[in-house]
């Protein structure tokens, strides 16, 4: 069965995780395409994998969203080694007695849908870490 | 005085709340002829008209064509929530540039009923994944790569803040009191969407939105305007005393965007832009925190308060959550923050925000905000956020200091 990626940050096969582009001149990273860096203007990016183990710096459990939009779910940034990541946390409980500020979580993929040729569609998350 | 001065002559908001028999231009109509009103002027005094209406279908032209066609220069305006600041800074920048020396800047919404203002884009996935867009996505992502709603926004804000912050207490119920205290605060402002005393327990067993915010730790949707005219320290001189005794001085007009940051791509920083403002606005008028009366910030979301309470400096770097709970910012504190109600309460007619609530500053700046009057205010500061972003700070002080 074939696999594409939710987004194109997310890199697929034994060990995903997710890759940034860098700034060649100033080292800000982003998730998405840019015309030049925000930080410094430079233009020159290069691809880096981003860990996948980190800190859950700011969440909230979303209750109420646009139609179609199952919910609650957990929304949060996810500070890796001091790149942050926009993320679902899942494989938890969505109520603010499982879900802390500073827990340590990981990258974790899942199906988020298949099209009609039978294409898996792969997205991201990050869950608890063991241990935690 | 200087020269250079810029004052508000004329400003009015009208009543936020359910207007369903007024369509925008109506609004911004009786917003614009109660501003030129209380300023003792006419559209044929104005030199430039600066509107803001973000989600339609108004124009500056179009309100004209209600009010007064004079053939000035009309500058239309977006800045997300902060377009109202837009339209007046607009304004005051004319003056400034001495292109005219007396302008009317409009902001005007109707919202209400509207519910959540972003992530209502279509849910329906493709038949076949095909990536595009700058992220190469292959569905939409909302809900699944994080939200973009507003409320699970700026409910990650004020987390964020409790964070960086070694926050140990019980969040949940430390931004519902932010809450209660704004909601208590509307029961003095007739002009105000909402103007019911909520209790802890009500706010926190209200509808949940986005944890920590409940329904009524969100800010309102409702409809609205506001309008203020604006006018040169020289021309201002040549009016009656009355006038002159009236008008509200402009000591600081900064509007800022978001610098780069890490993290800004991943959840948009509300903090760099309102504490660089806040900075100028300061430096501009020659003032600090300590010395303002009262300040209206823009809350809305409950969490969102109390990291302004830090980018606006009016506690120590990490004292927000100290200041709050040391009752500062109650309208008896030493520190009263949005005495209106805030966007909470009053409402969030969005264009129409960066206006209205520099309208509640010179009200008490003038001594005409009557049961809620801030006894003896002399210096305002108004804030605003447009996510995005864009911040707007004006700081405004009485003629009469």
């Amino acid at each position: 069965m074939s696999q594409i990626p939710l987004v194109d940050y997310l890199e697929l096969g034994d060990a995903p995780h997710l890759v940034a582009q860098e700034c060649a001149s100033c080292g800000a990273r982003y998730f998405d395409r840019r015309n030049a860096c925000a930080g410094c203007f430079g233009t020159e990016f290069r691809s880096v994998s981003v860990g996948t183990e980190g800190t859950l710096r700011s969440f909230t459990i979303v209750a109420h969203a646009a139609p179609g939009v199952p919910t609650p779910f957990v929304a949060g940034v996810v500070d890796i080694d001091g790149t942050s990541v926009k993320s679902n946390i899942i494989n938890i409980s969505p109520d603010p007695e499982h879900v802390r500020l500073g827990m340590k979580v990981r990258l974790a993929t899942h199906v988020v849908g298949t099209d009609d040729e039978g294409t898996d569609a792969i997205g991201f998350g990050f869950e608890p870490a063991e241990g935690d | 005085m200087a020269a250079d001065d810029i004052w508000i002559l004329g400003i009015r908001m009208t009543k936020f709340g359910k207007h369903p028999d007024r369509d925008t231009i109506d609004l911004a109509a009786e917003a614009t002829m109660a501003a030129l009103a209380d300023g003792g002027v006419t559209m044929g005094d104005m030199g430039i008209l600066a509107f803001g209406n973000l989600r339609g279908p108004s124009t500056g032209q179009l309100l004209q064509k209600q009010v007064g066609q004079t053939g000035i220069p009309v500058f239309n305006v977006a800045n997300a929530c902060a377009t109202g600041a837009t339209a007046l800074r607009t304004a005051i920048m004319a003056i400034k540039a001495g292109e005219c020396d007396m302008g009317l800047a409009v902001g005007v919404e109707k919202l209400a009923g509207a519910g959540l203002l972003s992530g209502n884009a279509a849910t329906s996935d493709d038949n076949v994944y095909e990536p595009s867009g700058r992220q190469g996505a292959v569905a939409p992502l909302d809900g699944r790569i994080g939200t973009v709603t507003m409320p699970g926004v700026f409910a990650q804000v004020g987390m964020e803040y409790l964070y960086n912050h070694d926050y140990t207490g019980a969040e949940f119920e430390l931004f519902a009191r932010i809450s209660q205290k704004n909601h208590a605060h509307s029961t003095l402002n007739p002009l105000a969407a909402y103007t019911k005393e909520m209790s802890l327990e009500q706010i926190m067993g209200d509808v949940m939105i986005a944890y920590p915010n409940t329904r009524s730790m969100c800010s309102a949707n409702c409809d609205g305007a506001a309008a203020a005219v604006v006018v040169s320290e020289e021309k201002l001189r040549t009016l009656s005393a009355e006038q002159q005794a009236r008008a509200i001085k402009v000591r600081a007009s900064v509007l800022t965007s978001d610098p780069w940051q890490e993290a800004c791509q991943v959840l948009p920083d509300v903090n760099t832009l309102t504490r660089s403002a806040a900075a100028q606005a300061y430096e501009a008028a020659g003032i600090g925190p300590e010395d303002l009366d009262l300040v209206e910030l823009h809350d809305c979301f409950a969490t969102a308060e109390l990291v302004h309470y830090d980018n606006l400096g009016l506690c120590a770097p990490g004292g927000a959550v100290d200041l709050f709970e040391s009752g500062a910012t109650n309208r008896n504190g030493s520190m009263p923050v949005n005495v209106s109600g805030g966007l909470e309460s009053k409402g969030h007619p969005i264009a129409a925000t960066g206006i209205a609530n520099i309208w509640e500053v010179c009200h008490h700046l003038r001594g005409e905000a009557g049961d809620r009057q801030i006894e003896g205010a002399r210096m305002g500061l108004a804030h605003v956020i447009g996510l995005g972003s864009a911040c707007g700070v004006h700081i405004l002080e009485s003629a009469s200091a």
